[in-house]
């Protein structure tokens, strides 16, 4: 648990919360939202006040029979044993990874498989389901990252140093959520270099010649 | 079955815990019985009474009692996110046994016994019909309170209570879409395909909707 970041300024959207708490969201923008709110109480909070309400619309169906042998069958269930708790993976404190992210990546910052992808900057693509998609990226202290826009919506998760772009500076906990709208060039901020988990369920669109045409060969 | 006086009994002998005497006195909410209905919140501390019988003493009538109640929902959830009926009948016997096996992480001053269990159900339907990874938050350092402060507890009870009410008196458009957000059967843009409403005019009707629950929870 990071105990520094009491000044996160850029939270999750009430679009995002309810998606995560309902269930419907890709699995890249649920493992953003889950470390974003490994780093913010405020959404934390938040989040159990979505849950809350979805308890309440549960509430509020119609009930549907269960089978006859329903209670039996669950208790047999429950003696198997099939259900007992598995312990949880071990994760690290202090990381520059929150819990769920450590459960995706097998090691530290220095440790990693990182790919270039131009301009100093690299990344690491994560599993996820396919219908979006997440990466670790390092952008150098100092470094743009090439202006681009988006189609759908892109998610950017800061976990060590800042950038700033056009809408404000974002800080290790601060998370952008860009639409169509946004065009952007990040800029790291000298010191640490820049680390953030970078979601979005369509490709990003680079607006120069040649980032475009290696976004082909990278799959950015 | 428990008749409403015995449950009524069971609520009221909720263990005070030991640590009652201010040592880590929590802050306390204020008493917002006036706007609440107490019977209602009577019924959900009665839960919270069912689910600790379930972890201290593998209560199987307080598990049937729980049973009765909420698998039925739980399968109506289900079905509506998408489920057949037999996967939906499977799934909410999981979830069920999960409750048994999670009793011990319940947290009556984090969450109504609706709540969890819906989180549970959300789960459930992640794993089963999404058949994604579930990427889930760090433990809070300080982790469960190993005795929950009552008053708290009864606090979040009256507050969800008053959540499910609002929920209810919300105007009809409004909580139609807050359902199929939560049911997941549809996204912003299919909804809008449907109903010839602009995404736009969508997304600030399911806002109107939670902001007025908010308003009532204040």
């Amino acid at each position: 648990m990071m105990n520094d970041m009491t000044k996160i300024k850029h939270h999750l959207t009430e679009p995002l919360l309810m998606g995560y708490a309902a269930g419907t969201l890709p699995e890249a923008f649920n493992l953003v939202v889950a470390t974003h709110i490994s780093m913010c109480d405020d959404c934390r909070a938040a989040l159990a006040g979505y849950e809350a309400v979805g308890g309440e619309v549960m509430m509020d169906t119609a009930p549907v029979d269960v089978a006859e042998d329903a209670l039996a069958a669950t208790l047999a269930l429950i003696e198997s044993g099939k259900f007992a708790d598995k312990p949880a993976r071990v994760r690290t404190k202090n990381s520059v990874f929150p819990g769920p992210l450590q459960d995706y990546v097998d090691g530290d910052i220095d440790s990693l498989k990182w790919r270039k992808v131009g301009g100093g900057v690299s990344q690491l693509v994560l599993k996820t389901s396919k219908d979006a998609s997440v990466r670790l990226l390092r952008i150098p202290a100092g470094t743009a990252v090439p202006d681009h826009g988006h189609r759908g919506t892109e998610l950017t998760l800061v976990l060590q140093g800042a950038f700033t772009d056009s809408e404000d500076r974002f800080g290790a906990g601060d998370v952008e959520v860009a639409n169509e709208d946004l065009h952007h060039t990040p800029v790291a901020e000298e010191g640490l270099d820049c680390i953030c988990l970078a979601a979005t369920d369509a490709p990003l669109r680079f607006n120069g010649l040649v980032p475009r045409i290696a976004q082909r060969f990278i799959g950015i | 079955m428990l008749t409403e006086t015995s449950t009524l009994r069971k609520a009221d002998a909720l263990p005070v815990p030991s640590t009652y005497d201010g040592v880590k006195a929590l802050p306390k909410r204020d008493a917002r019985t006036s706007k609440v209905n107490t019977e209602l919140t009577t019924k959900r501390m009665a839960w919270v009474v069912q689910v600790y019988a379930v972890r201290d003493n593998q209560d199987r009538a307080a598990f049937a009692e729980l049973f009765g109640y909420f698998a039925p929902r739980v399968k109506s959830f289900l079905m509506k996110s998408g489920a057949s009926p037999d996967l939906a009948e499977e799934c909410t016997q999981e979830v069920m046994a999960t409750l048994w096996n999670k009793a011990h992480m319940f947290d009556p001053t984090k969450a109504s016994v609706s709540t969890w269990i819906f989180t549970i159900a959300r789960n459930r339907k992640i794993d089963i019909l999404r058949k994604q990874r579930r990427p889930e938050p760090e433990d809070l350092p300080w982790g469960p309170e190993a005795e929950p402060d009552q008053a708290d507890a009864i606090g979040l009870q009256q507050e969800t209570e008053q959540l499910g009410q609002a929920l209810a008196t919300l105007p009809d458009e409004q909580r139609k879409l807050i359902e199929r957000a939560y049911f997941g059967e549809l996204t912003h843009s299919q909804i809008a395909a449907e109903t010839g409403l602009p995404l736009g005019t969508i997304k600030s009707r399911i806002r109107l909707a939670l902001d007025r629950l908010r308003h009532v929870m204040k």
